[in-house]
C-alpha cells in the first residue's frame, strides 16, 4: 500500500518484471502504432521506454491492403493496414540491425496465415534470439482475410500457435488476444497452457464506418480495427477479467492510453505494464510524456513501485 | 495533449538537427483567402528547418476527434520583421478545419514539423513549370521562392473549378516569368483544366521539369500527360494519413520499384513528394477524374422546342 505521503520522484521504482521479460519502466509500445523505431527515434531517443513491440512481422514481405485504410471515428479511429512489413529475413536484417543499437529491450511481433507460418517466422528468429527480449504473438489481427482465421477468436487454434511458437523459441512469449470473444479468459487459459508467458489485452476490436453520401464503406477493407480512447473501457474490463482468472499470469495492458492517469487505470486492473498505441498518432511524445507523468503521479501519492498498483482495483 | 494550451510559453519538443520538432506556436493571423484560408503561427525552429513539399501536422479541437490535420508549408519566413513564421493554406470541410477557421491570433497552435520530403531542387539550370490545382498550390509559392532564389526561371499553371478557388493570382503573377490559368466553369483564365493547356505552355515556356500539387485525379492526370511529353514531374500526394511521422502505415501510395514490383510507400515519411512517373496510379485508387460537361453555350439550340424539351417526360 503506498505511503500516505508524498515521496521524492527519484525514490518510486518503476521498473517492472514479466516472466522474465524485464523493463526499467512499465511503459511500452503497441504493435503497429511504433513501427521499429527510428521514426519516433527523431524526436526523443527511445532508448527511455521500458521495451519496443515493433509493427508485427511475417514470413513472407506484405505490401498490405488498399486505400482508403484509416477512417476517424468518434473518439477513436478504424484502421484496415494488412499487416504491411518487409518480412523477417529483411526486417532482422534492417530493423532489427539499427535496434541492437539502442539499449532497448525489443519485443518482436509475429503475425502469419497459418501454424506453419508462425513456426517458421519463429525459426528464423532463432539465430537473433540474443537480441530479442520478448515475443508477442499477434493472434488477433482483426484485418484478414477470412474471420475465420483470427486465431485468438477460439482457444484450440490460438494454442495450436502458441505451441509451434514456443518449441522454436526459448524467449518470454506474449499472447496477443481480441476482446471480440464471449469469454476472453478461457482463451487466456489456453494459451497459457500451451506455454505462452503472459498475454497482451487488447487488440485492436472489429469495427465499421459508412459515409451516408456515397454510401460506401470508409475503408476499402470494409471493417477495420477500432482504436484510440473508444476503446479503453473494454480494455479496462478486458485486463481485469483475465487478471482475476489468472493472477499470477503477466499482463501487457493497451487500449487507449493516451496519459499516465490512463496508464495507471489498466495497471489497477491487473496490467503489470502498460502499451501506448494510437496517441503515438496524436503526439510523437505520448510514450515519454506517459513514462514521466507516471513517476510524477506515484510520486505525489507516495507509491513506491508499480507492483503496489497492479491489480489494487477497490472493489465493492 | 493535442489541445492547444493558453500559455505564455512557447514550447518546443525535439532534438537539433533537420528533424521534426512538435512546437506550441502562437498564431499571428488567421485570413480568409477567397474561398478558403491560411493561418500563419510563430515556429522560428520549423521555419528554420523547413523545406518546400514539407507539411506540418496541426492538432485540432473537433468534437470527439482525435486526429492532427496534414497541410503543406505555403511559405516561411526566416528573416525580416515577421521573422519565424510557418504558413499553411487550408479548405474548411470538416469539423477539424472549421474550428480552424475560427482560431485567433494569439491563440496557441500543437504543430508538428517539418514533416516528409521536399521537392528536390534539378541539378541544372533548367525552366521549371509549377502545376497547383485548387489549394494545392499553396506548398508550390514556397517552392517558386526557392527557385526563383537559385536562379532558375519558373512560370506556373494554376487551376481549379471557379474564379474564387483560385489561390492567391497576385502573388502568383507576381513570382513566375509567366502563370496560366484554368477553370472548370471558365469564369477565370481557359476553359478546362490544366492538362488540357499542359504541352502549350510548357512549350511557350521551354519547360524542363514540372512540379505539380493538387487533388489525386488531377496529379494523376498531370504525372501521365508528362509521361506522354516525356517532361519528369515530380508532384506532392496526398492520401488520409492518421499519424504523419511514419508510424501507421495509412497514407501509402502504390510506387514502382525498379525492379518493376509495385511498394506502397507512406506519403508522410517516403513523400510526400513523389516523382509522377513512379507512381502506379493504375494500381492506385484514383482516377483522373469525370470528364468537364460540354459548355452549355457551344451546345445548338433547337429552333422548335417539343414537350419533352420543355418539360421532361
Amino acid at each position: 500500500m503506498p505511503d500516505a505521503v508524498t515521496i521524492p520522484e527519484e525514490r518510486v521504482d518503476l521498473s517492472v518484471e514479466l516472466g522474465g521479460l524485464r523493463m526499467r519502466n512499465p511503459i511500452t509500445t503497441a504493435s503497429g502504432c511504433f513501427a521499429s523505431g527510428p521514426e519516433v527515434d527523431r524526436f526523443f531517443d527511445i532508448a527511455e521506454l521500458g521495451a519496443i513491440v515493433v509493427k508485427s512481422i511475417t514470413l513472407e514481405p506484405r505490401e498490405g491492403l488498399p486505400t482508403p485504410r484509416m477512417a476517424e471515428t468518434p473518439s477513436g479511429m478504424l484502421n484496415a493496414i494488412g499487416l504491411q512489413n518487409p518480412g523477417v529475413d529483411r526486417w532482422i536484417a534492417k530493423d532489427l540491425a539499427w535496434l541492437r543499437g539502442k539499449d532497448l529491450p525489443v519485443v518482436v511481433s509475429i503475425a502469419g496465415r497459418t501454424v506453419d507460418d508462425f513456426r517458421e517466422v519463429a525459426r528464423r528468429l532463432r539465430p537473433v534470439r540474443s537480441s530479442l527480449a520478448a515475443v508477442e504473438v499477434n493472434i488477433s489481427c482483426p484485418n484478414v482475410e477470412d474471420r475465420n482465421i483470427v486465431f485468438a477468436c477460439r482457444a484450440e487454434p490460438s494454442a495450436a500457435v502458441i505451441q509451434a511458437v514456443a518449441r522454436e523459441l526459448d524467449l518470454p512469449l506474449f499472447a496477443k488476444l481480441t476482446p471480440d470473444v464471449s469469454d476472453v479468459t478461457e482463451i487466456a487459459r489456453a494459451v497459457v497452457q500451451a506455454g505462452a508467458t503472459g498475454v497482451s489485452l487488447i487488440n485492436t476490436t472489429l469495427g465499421m464506418a459508412i459515409d451516408i453520401e456515397t454510401r460506401r464503406p470508409k475503408l476499402a477493407n470494409v471493417m477495420g480495427g477500432l482504436s484510440g480512447p473508444a476503446i479503453r473501457p473494454i480494455a479496462v474490463r478486458t485486463i481485469f477479467q483475465v487478471h482475476r482468472a489468472l493472477p499470477e499470469i503477466p499482463i501487457i495492458g493497451m487500449g487507449g492510453v493516451r496519459t499516465a492517469e490512463d496508464a495507471v487505470e489498466l495497471l489497477l486492473a491487473g496490467a503489470s505494464a502498460v502499451a501506448i498505441g494510437t496517441a503515438n498518432f496524436l503526439d510523437p511524445f505520448a510514450t515519454q510524456t506517459v513514462i514521466q507523468g507516471l513517476r510524477t503521479w506515484m510520486a505525489r501519492r507516495g507509491y513506491r513501485s508499480v507492483a503496489d498498483l497492479r491489480g489494487q482495483v477497490a472493489l465493492p | 495533449m493535442t489541445t492547444p494550451m493558453r500559455t505564455r510559453d512557447r514550447q518546443v519538443h525535439g532534438r537539433p538537427g533537420d528533424t521534426p520538432l512538435r512546437v506550441i506556436a502562437e498564431v499571428l493571423h488567421r485570413k480568409r483567402e477567397g474561398a478558403y484560408w491560411s493561418i500563419s503561427a510563430a515556429a522560428p525552429e520549423v521555419a528554420e528547418r523547413a523545406r518546400p513539399g514539407q507539411f506540418v501536422n496541426v492538432a485540432v479541437q473537433a468534437q470527439n476527434g482525435l486526429l492532427r490535420r496534414p497541410f503543406s508549408i505555403y511559405r516561411v519566413s526566416r528573416q525580416g520583421p515577421f521573422a519565424g513564421t510557418v504558413e499553411f493554406v487550408f479548405d474548411a470541410h470538416g469539423p477539424g478545419t472549421e474550428w480552424l477557421t475560427r482560431i485567433d491570433s494569439h491563440q496557441l497552435l500543437d504543430i508538428v514539423g517539418p514533416l516528409g520530403s521536399a521537392f528536390p531542387i534539378p541539378q541544372r539550370q533548367v525552366p521549371c513549370l509549377l502545376v497547383g490545382g485548387g489549394y494545392g498550390v499553396a506548398p508550390l509559392f514556397f517552392l517558386a521562392e526557392e527557385l526563383t532564389r537559385e536562379g532558375f526561371r519558373v512560370d506556373m499553371l494554376v487551376g481549379a473549378a471557379t474564379q474564387e478557388r483560385i489561390f492567391n493570382v497576385i502573388e502568383a503573377k507576381r513570382m513566375t516569368a509567366s502563370v496560366t490559368f484554368t477553370t472548370d466553369d471558365g469564369s477565370f483564365g481557359e476553359r478546362g483544366r490544366v492538362t488540357d493547356v499542359l504541352a502549350q505552355v510548357a512549350e511557350d515556356c521551354r519547360t524542363k521539369v514540372v512540379y505539380g500539387c493538387g487533388p489525386m485525379p488531377m496529379l494523376r492526370a498531370l504525372s501521365e500527360t508528362c509521361g506522354e511529353l516525356e517532361l519528369p514531374c515530380q508532384v506532392a500526394v496526398e492520401e488520409h494519413m492518421a499519424c504523419g511521422i511514419g508510424v501507421c502505415w495509412t497514407c501509402v501510395v502504390p510506387i514502382r520499384a525498379k525492379d518493376g514490383s509495385i511498394r506502397m510507400k507512406r506519403s508522410c515519411i517516403d513523400g510526400p513528394v513523389f516523382n509522377g512517373g513512379r507512381i502506379a496510379w493504375e494500381a492506385s485508387r484514383w482516377d483522373t477524374g469525370a470528364p468537364l460537361p460540354p459548355d452549355e453555350a457551344e451546345a445548338p439550340e433547337p429552333e422548335r422546342l417539343s414537350d419533352a424539351d420543355l418539360w421532361g417526360t
